[in-house]
């Protein structure tokens, strides 16, 4: 097997990408013009988070949405991160901390440019819905120094317990009616109408469903879809900027058509050499991805035939695969249970269930951890919960390590060492239940 | 000042002091718990836990701040990645090692997704103790955050009744603020005179008796600061050259000793710090009447330090307490010691090193591990930093 180290210059060949592929790139993209054409269309805009993004109640203030995460990952992908995180290192932020954070800092001394090539806009406003991630309150308190606009805080408690109690969703309910619905009102100009709201979410709901149905699909063998890798193109539009609006509804009605046609035919997942060969290993995978060597990162597994049928990161902005659903009838409760549920907002022992239960309920070989240098909220007791899902499962799992926006942690040999040393695990574990059987 | 009449000599109190700091086994918790049948220890990490409803509840609220740099971690580092943080990997050899294993409970405050992620780790690997990750508002209003806050704090005194097999009343509460209340008093005293006189209060002194506070009952420790106070108001102790700095980014994993020492012997005399906040987080006495959930969520909300895991919701205050810290203490300088890899004190220093140049004042910074053994660089750069204030920052 043969791996392609590539480096910023050289040249990629073209990538096959499905077609709902295809159609998310367009989204974002109509998206990004969106958000770079403000000044000529006047719209405000919102800056906030992945994990309890309020796509819904944002649009009810018509304001456009901007997510500095995906805008950091876009660098990744784009190469440019890199050179955006020396660039906050330079300015005195340390290399220690969350490299989502100096992209996003880097990119703003360079000149804040879009992947369209225009400026992005600054932000009216920074919706600091602070779920699941300590990081994200000292984020938008840097954009803040930065911007000077008003910055709003929503707090989401953590699941500590793995529960969530009453007073929670109260406190919750309660920061959304008294503090960041008249703000936004104030900001926008925008009177809010719930039933605007409740018109957003049921169309919320719709999108849930089919993306449910597509995760799911991976029960299947072989796997359609690659809940991992792929899992991050059929995650972008509702994680992003259109949970709740008609193209998400007609995205994932594509996405579970295609996705059901590839069934029907008994195909594996689409990878970026084209149609994947035999499915060798059913993977369950914890953690985000490397994205600056997203492709090359992908191709190791790939090429060894292996799929990943759950992963968790595609879980951070909403566990609806284990039944949440945005509620009309309710709400501002049910945005507050949606944020309240996010993946990085369970605690320790509820992502350590949800974890052995996808390796379970998928039937997967086993847990493969990527454990990213610099998120803690991922990161930190990932070596606990590998040892215990191994244990509940009985299946075997391993550590690989990189980091998100920063390829200076990115070593290509070790982390293939360590991939093909695990798929050999493998093989041994079948090898001795069949001698043993 | 507050008075002393068993004429120890500070040295006295610091070596007592001392000997609770050296001892990873805990000897005067567990003596204490083994006094008197039925009595409970809670363990809290730092930064803030509200040990008035711990000591409520006739327990002793036992403050874990990682191993130090004594402690050989053998089994911490199977458990966290190079780049984590080491407070949470010594704290998880305590607690492995058998060095916990008379505590009953633990809480881990709100400060990041590291002692977050820790409560978690700590329920699955010695379930039999009581945890709770203890949250704490962002939101400073009465109504919103202070009522959930209030509910929250009614869920612990909830829990910690359980523990002990009795409710803990309203009068409980009320008697140990008023206890908590004089401790903080005698710790703001104890910062005061520092300001003053910092030859007469060396800062590893200070921390030593501050930190005794962490496992002694908060009785013993307030007659402990009087002690100290008493003494180092009477004994005359030489003066030195040195320049006046506040400390900060301290507040978490704790620096080693040495590093303490070493900054004054290179010149800088510590006249304010944020190390140990639980001593002194609420700034001002608690109201002993009325509802005390109630006092102590005003007091967090509204009479509180401020620090990296709080969030600032005005522009104009962000970091200004720094400020108001140096002009307060006379302080001529600022130092940053981060922990390596640590979220709240990295992500916020540039924050509030962007406050300190607007206002003209100078600062360093470097990082630090709990177990840190070469102190030679961080004294040239305290010394050169020392050296620069006196040489260029004259009038």
């Amino acid at each position: 097997m043969s791996t392609v180290f590539v480096t910023p210059k050289t040249k990629t060949k073209e990538v096959n990408k499905d077609a709902s592929m295809l159609k998310q790139k367009e989204m974002m993209a109509a998206h990004y013009d969106r958000l770079t054409n403000v000044p000529q269309s006047g719209a405000k805009v919102a800056a906030t988070f992945v994990p309890g993004n309020l796509n819904e109640l944002i649009m009810c203030f018509d304001l456009v949405n901007n997510l500095p995460e995906v805008n950091a990952i876009q660098n990744g992908l784009r190469r440019l991160s890199g050179g955006y995180v020396l660039e906050a290192e330079k300015l005195g932020h340390s290399e220690d901390v969350c490299t989502y954070v100096k992209s996003d800092i880097g990119m703003m001394a360079k000149g804040n440019l879009a992947p369209n090539g225009k400026k992005f806009p600054d932000p009216d406003v920074l919706l600091l819905s602070y779920t699941g991630c300590f990081t994200f309150m000292k984020w938008f308190e840097l954009l803040r120094e930065q911007y000077k606009c008003e910055t709003i805080m929503l707090h989401t408690p953590y699941m500590g317990d793995g529960k969530i109690t009453p007073n929670m969703t109260e406190y919750m309910v309660k920061q959304l009616k008294e503090e960041v619905i008249p703000k936004l009102e104030r900001i926008s100009g925008v009177k809010f109408d719930i039933d605007r709201l409740r018109e957003y979410l049921k169309k919320s709901v719709k999108a849930e469903d089919d993306l449910v149905w597509v995760l799911q699909s991976a029960k299947n063998k072989p796997s359609p879809i690659d809940a991992y890798f792929g899992g991050i193109y059929y995650i972008g539009p509702i994680f992003g900027a259109f949970r709740g609006t008609d193209d998400a509804i007609e995205y994932y009605k594509f996405l579970r058509d295609e996705v059901e046609d590839r069934l029907a035919h008994g195909q594996g997942p689409v990878t970026p050499d084209g149609d994947m060969g035999k499915e060798r290993y059913r993977l369950v995978v914890e953690g985000p991805p490397n994205y600056t060597n997203f492709r090359q990162f992908w191709k190791m597994f790939y090429d060894e035939g292996a799929v990943v049928v759950a992963s968790s990161y595609t879980k951070v902005g909403g566990v609806y695969d284990l039944g949440f659903r945005h509620d009309p009838d309710k709400p501002l409760e049910t945005l507050a249970e949606y944020c309240l549920g996010v993946y990085t907002n369970r605690s320790l022992p509820m992502r350590i269930e949800m974890l052995s239960n996808y390796v379970k309920d998928y039937d997967a070989d086993g847990l493969l951890i990527n454990s990213i240098k610099s998120c803690n909220s991922f990161s930190a007791g990932q070596l606990l919960i590998m040892r215990e899902v191994e244990k509940r499962t009985g299946k075997p799992a391993a550590f690989v390590e990189s980091d998100l926006v920063d390829p200076r942690y990115f070593s290509a040999a070790n982390i293939k060492n360590r991939l093909e040393s695990y798929f050999q695990m493998i093989e041994q574990k079948r090898a001795g239940a069949r001698s043993a059987a | 000042m507050a008075a002393s009449l068993n004429g120890l000599k500070a040295a006295d109190v610091v070596a007592q002091a001392q000997r609770l700091f050296d001892d990873l086994s805990f000897t005067a918790a567990r003596e204490w718990k083994a006094a008197a049948p039925g009595r409970k220890v809670v363990g809290y990490m730092p930064i803030y836990v509200p040990r008035e409803i711990i000591h409520a509840g006739g327990m002793l609220p036992l403050g874990i701040v990682g191993g130090g740099d004594q402690l050989e971690v053998i089994h911490g580092d199977a458990y966290y990645q190079s780049y984590i943080c080491r407070i949470p990997r010594s704290t998880i050899e305590l607690g492995v090692s058998g060095r916990l294993d008379f505590v009953d409970g633990m809480l881990f405050p709100s400060i990041c997704d590291v002692i977050r992620n820790l409560s978690g780790m700590w329920k699955m690997m010695f379930p039999s103790v009581y945890v709770r990750y203890f949250d704490v508002p962002q939101n400073y209003r009465d109504d919103i955050g202070g009522n959930y806050y209030v509910n929250e704090l009614s869920e612990l005194v909830r829990d910690l009744g359980e523990l002990r097999g009795k409710p803990i009343t309203h009068d409980e509460l009320r008697q140990s603020i008023a206890v908590y209340n004089e401790n903080r008093r005698l710790v703001r005293q104890l910062y005061a005179f520092r300001a003053e006189r910092p030859w007469q209060a060396p800062a590893a002194e200070v921390y030593l008796v501050l930190r005794a506070g962490l496992v002694l009952p908060v009785e013993q420790h307030s007659a402990m600061i009087r002690d100290y106070l008493a003494a180092a108001e009477r004994e005359e102790r030489p003066r030195r050259d040195n320049c006046r700095i506040v400390l900060t980014g301290v507040f978490c994993e704790q620096p080693p000793l040495n590093l303490i020492k070493s900054l004054e012997l290179a010149g800088c005399y510590v006249v304010d710090d944020d190390l140990l906040l639980v001593t002194r987080w609420l700034t001002a006495d608690v109201p002993i009447e009325g509802d005390p959930l109630q006092n102590l969520a005003l007091a967090f909300l509204h009479q509180s330090e401020s620090t990296a895991a709080k969030y600032e919701p005005d522009l104009k205050e962000k970091g200004q307490h720094l400020v108001r810290a140096v002009k307060r203490t006379g302080a001529e300088g600022v130092i940053f010691a981060c922990p390596s890899f640590c979220d709240p004190a990295l992500l916020e220093r540039p924050m509030l090193q962007h406050v300190l140049k607007d206002a003209g004042i100078p600062y360093i910074a470097f990082k630090y591990a709990e177990n840190s053994g070469q102190m030679q660089p961080i004294r040239e750069q305290a010394g050169t930093f020392s050296d620069s204030i006196k040489l260029w920052s004259a009038p």
